[in-house]
């Protein structure tokens, strides 16, 4: 192939049948070759192992599947994993599903569920709150975050509570 | 009511009348109707009239009282003066006028009311009657009895015509403001010359942890000077009975301490509980340093080099001190893998209980049992440990990325060595 | 035969194929000390297939909605085989190809290749460059983080200051008065569709013209040029050009790929709509120079609002821009006439510039 339309090409030329010009060119067209396969594997494989999905197809997001129908019994309650955090869900003795956020307000520790006092307590400092999340005795400061529980079938859902 | 209160003399306008005078009379008519809302109104305006105009002590304005919570009940300046506003001489002994009230009957002025519980119900049936009983039983109630009128009377604390409940931010004894209400008298070393108050307490608790949790982060709850001294009954807790005072929000602690050695020891020592290691007024967030035998350790206060408190005391520091290491150890791998893109969210919220269990044992070293505090120390190691390894991993995931990073790029460099090598072959020709 | 020859007839026999890819055989690219920035409006491009491919394997797993977009991004960093790759290829790339579309603008514009016959390849050029910015806006509120919101919310407030239509363009670009899942949602179907198809047009119609008119030589080295004997002065596109150029393209796919491994890029924070702005909020640096203007007008200039001042000023830059090419007369009698362009070039360049590196220094 050519790079210029006119025949005549200035500078040195080689003859086109020498031994090292045809080991020359295996080379390059080796090197070439092997390169174009090489760098296309490195592109293509990723891209394979990408469009696989993946098997924890749960992607997390604003509401999660806290447990199912049964796991709880009434008048205790269960901690789960929301997004990064720990969250309560409480199966009250109403029958009720209470969910809020399990972070004490006062020094993040996690709360549990007393059935005997029917309020969330947190063994750190001895903090109360009640079911409406409200920090009714001890040091916490703030009410615990409310978050929207429904059961969907067999699942029990609970979603923060944002605008969607 | 008008004609009950209004002071107009009625009968003389009715002797003058006749045609000639009768615009006159009915100038003095409209004058007299104009003048009725002035004098119809309520009773306490005429002592105002004179008294707002005053300078110093005397002056009281309408806008002040009008902020005042008995002034808003209904009651008057003659509420607690005595006199009869209705009349001219308002002022007359005669009208049961007391004039200035002498601070050491403040007291039972104000109990007058308060302390009956029939009257005060008629107005708020929650509020307590027991403010004088309780005032008896103080320092204050017991020094005044005994003639000193320095103290503090029920005015000091409540202000004197602007006085608003308890729970108005602006009140002087809103939470907010209790402390600073006491130190006007008790933060003046002057004032306290002669009393065995140092006058260095309200810097003290302003410094302190407490204050921040009042002032700083709006916790109503937090403790301010009456919390611990009590308000009508103010008196400093005992020696003996301090520990109570603190158990009343610091359960745990209290509960642990009373299983320690150091219950009996300081008992025995005339110590004072909790004040002991934490101090009175200045009670600042504890920190981990507080253990042990360091600088700023208060083991070493009591515990010599060698006894059983000073190794019990080593022993605790070095749990903690291990712990919080292993915690920071586990944070920093994994904020390290965080900021090379690797997701942790998991080891995060794991590693958020190894905190909770550092927590506990700070709680559970009240006990000043090794044993029992190395319970969650251990705990706490082990999360810490396996959040670590967490981490540990994600920088293994790391590496392998930019390993396969250098693969592709080593294959991009052949194919731009062979790409140009091809170039040149083709422009060779 | 060979296995490429069997194909080529096989095409040439029913559609032409040799005379259809004749001009492309043909086609020459002149050679002269300024030819290497005849590369970046290849790179270019090449940049703008990776961002269809990436955007393409993204589409796979992204969620358009306020609930999820922010989870699904992380779900593709995090749990997705090379998702972490694609994603943070995606957005390296979407930076770099603003970079090298803004370089190949204005060393077309330096070397005079908008003149006559191709000022409709730099109108369509502009145009191509103002839809590269709106798919960089659109495609940034994508994740839903806090700083693209909100990023998004100063970027249309700042569209509602256009005069009379301001707030209806306003409520058209957020689906509603505020930024909510309905502008993620409206955003999403620009980026993805919108975007996209008036770009495949556009570019179209930009490549058929540079294949038409040719690669043009700047005045600056015509006089050389010319003097240079034909037979050397020019090479040809396919395969030699093409060549070079995929040179400068892996050298893209290894910078992508060593951006992608050794600085990912992050995700933050999931947006919050009813939390407080964070400190020094900024966009992104394509549009640092506008923004800072922005800033820098005062809030009243005489009656009018300088919000408004700015925006219209802006407006009438763009168009000023997309018609460049008019403003210069097919021969240029004086001096001071043939400087013209170069002048306004070096004007929005320096302007942009500091202004750009004004913003990141301001707070």
């Amino acid at each position: 192939m050519q790079m210029f339309e006119a025949t005549g090409v200035p500078g040195h030329q080689r003859a086109e049948g020498a031994p090292e010009n045809r080991g020359r060119r295996r080379f390059v067209q080796v090197l070439l070759g092997g390169g174009l396969l090489a760098s296309a594997a490195s592109f293509i494989y990723p891209v394979l192992r990408y469009i696989i999905p993946p098997p924890a197809t749960d992607m997390g997001g604003d509401t999660v599947v806290a447990a199912r129908v049964g796991d709880l019994k009434p008048n205790t309650g269960k901690i789960f994993r929301f997004g990064s955090r720990p969250g309560l869900l409480i199966l009250g003795a109403d029958g009720e599903y209470h969910a809020l956020s399990a972070t004490c307000t006062h020094l993040s520790c996690t709360v549990q569920y007393r059935g005997d006092l029917h309020q969330i307590w947190c063994a750190c400092h001895n903090g109360l709150y009640d079911l409406a999340g409200r920090n009714v005795s001890g040091p916490p400061p703030r009410p615990l975050q409310l978050f929207d529980v429904h059961v969907r079938g067999e699942e029990i859902v609970v979603a923060r509570k944002r605008e969607a | 009511m008008i004609a009950k209160h209004s002071g107009v003399p009625t009968t003389r306008a009715f002797r003058v009348v006749g045609c000639r005078r009768a615009p006159l009379l009915a100038l003095f008519v409209a004058a007299v109707l104009l003048a009725l809302p002035a004098v119809a109104a309520p009773p306490q305006s005429t002592c105002l009239d004179c008294h707002s105009a005053m300078d110093g002590k005397l002056k009281i304005t309408a806008e002040q009282y009008a902020q005042d919570v008995h002034a808003q009940k209904g009651l008057s300046c003659a509420s607690c003066h005595g006199g009869d506003p209705a009349s001219m001489d308002a002022m007359e002994k005669s009208k049961g006028f007391k004039g200035h009230i002498e601070r050491r009957q403040i007291p039972a002025l104000c109990a007058g009311c308060h302390a009956d519980g029939s009257y005060m119900r008629q107005y708020n049936p929650s509020l307590r009657t027991d403010q004088l009983a309780q005032y008896k039983t103080s320092v204050h109630g017991k020094r005044l009895a005994a003639g000193d009128t320095k103290v503090a009377v029920c005015i000091d604390c409540h202000g004197v015509h602007g006085i608003r409940p308890a729970s108005d931010t602006r009140s002087q004894v809103h939470p907010l403001n209790v402390a600073q209400t006491c130190s006007r008298c008790h933060a003046d070393r002057e004032y306290m010359k002669g009393y065995p108050v140092k006058g260095d307490e309200f810097a003290a608790y302003s410094s302190s942890v407490h204050h921040e949790a009042l002032t700083v982060r709006g916790d109503l709850s937090a403790p301010t000077c009456t919390t611990c001294h009590g308000n009508h009954g103010a008196a400093p807790p005992g020696v003996a009975t301090v520990e109570n005072v603190c158990s009343t929000c610091h359960a745990f602690q209290a509960q642990l301490f009373d299983t320690s050695p150091h219950k009996a020891a300081f008992a025995s020592a005339g110590l004072p509980g909790c004040v002991t290691c934490h101090s009175n007024h200045r009670i600042l967030q504890p920190d981990d340093s507080m253990v042990g035998a360091g600088p700023q350790a208060v083991c070493t206060n009591c515990h010599s080099a060698g006894d059983a408190g000073f190794i019990a005391a080593g022993n605790i520091q070095q749990q903690l001190a291990g712990l919080q290491t292993a915690i920071g150890k586990s944070e920093t791998i994994l904020t390290r893998a965080e900021h090379s893109g690797m997701e942790v969210g998991q080891a995060q919220m794991e590693l958020a209980d190894a905190r909770d269990r550092l927590t506990k044992a700070r709680v559970t070293l009240h006990s000043f049992n090794p044993a029992k505090i190395e319970e969650d120390v251990k705990a706490g190691r082990q999360i810490a440990q396996k959040t670590y390894q967490a981490g540990e991993q994600a920088l293994r995931e790391r590496d392998y990325r930019r390993l396969g990073l250098g693969v592709s790029l080593v294959t991009i460099l052949v194919m731009l060595i062979g790409l140009t090598l091809y170039i040149g072959e083709i422009e060779r020709k | 035969m060979s296995g490429f020859a069997i194909v080529r007839d096989w095409l040439d026999e029913r559609f032409g194929w040799a005379e259809l890819t004749a001009p492309l055989r043909h086609k020459k690219v002149p050679m002269h000390r300024l030819s290497y920035w005849y590369f970046l409006g290849g790179i270019t491009l090449f940049l703008f297939i990776i961002q269809v491919c990436t955007g393409i394997l993204l589409l796979l797993y992204y969620r358009p909605s306020a609930n999820e977009a922010w989870e699904s991004v992380q779900y593709i960093t995090t749990q997705v085989q090379f998702g972490w790759l694609v994603r943070s290829i995606h957005s390296w790339s979407a930076n770099l190809m603003m970079l090298t579309a803004f370089a190949h603008m204005f060393s077309v514009l330096f070397l005079k290749s908008y003149r006559k016959p191709r000022e409709l390849t730099w109108v369509t050029g502009a145009l191509l460059l103002f839809l590269a910015m709106g798919f960089g806006f659109s495609g940034y509120l994508l994740p839903w983080n806090t700083l693209a919101f909100f990023a998004t919310k100063v970027g249309t407030e700042v569209a509602g200051q256009v005069p009379f239509i301001g707030k209806w363009l306003l409520i058209f670009l957020r689906g509603g008065e505020d930024v909510t899942g309905a502008t993620l949602g409206r955003f999403f179907g620009f980026h993805v569709a919108v975007l996209p198809g008036i770009a495949t047009v556009l570019l179209g119609i930009h490549l058929l013209l540079v294949q038409k008119f040719g690669i043009s030589v700047p005045p600056a080295v015509e006089k050389d040029f010319y003097l240079a004997p034909e037979s050397t002065r020019e090479m040809r596109f396919f395969p030699n050009f093409l060549l070079r150029e995929m040179i400068a393209w892996y050298i893209a796919l290894g910078v992508l790929g060593a951006l992608a491994a050794l600085s990912p890029w992050g995700l933050g924070a999931k947006a919050d709509p009813f939390a407080p702005a964070p400190a020094g909020i900024k966009p992104e640096w394509y549009f640092l120079f506008m923004f800072q203007t922005l800033k820098l007008i005062p809030s009243k200039l005489w009656f009018i609002d300088g919000e408004v001042v700015g925006v219209l000023a802006f407006g009438a830059a763009g168009m000023l821009w997309m018609l460049l090419p008019f403003l210069e007369r097919p021969q240029p009698q004086s001096q001071w006439a043939r400087l013209l362009i170069s002048g306004i070039g070096v004007f929005a360049l320096a302007y942009i510039a500091s202004m750009t590196v004004y913003g990141y220094m301001a707070k």
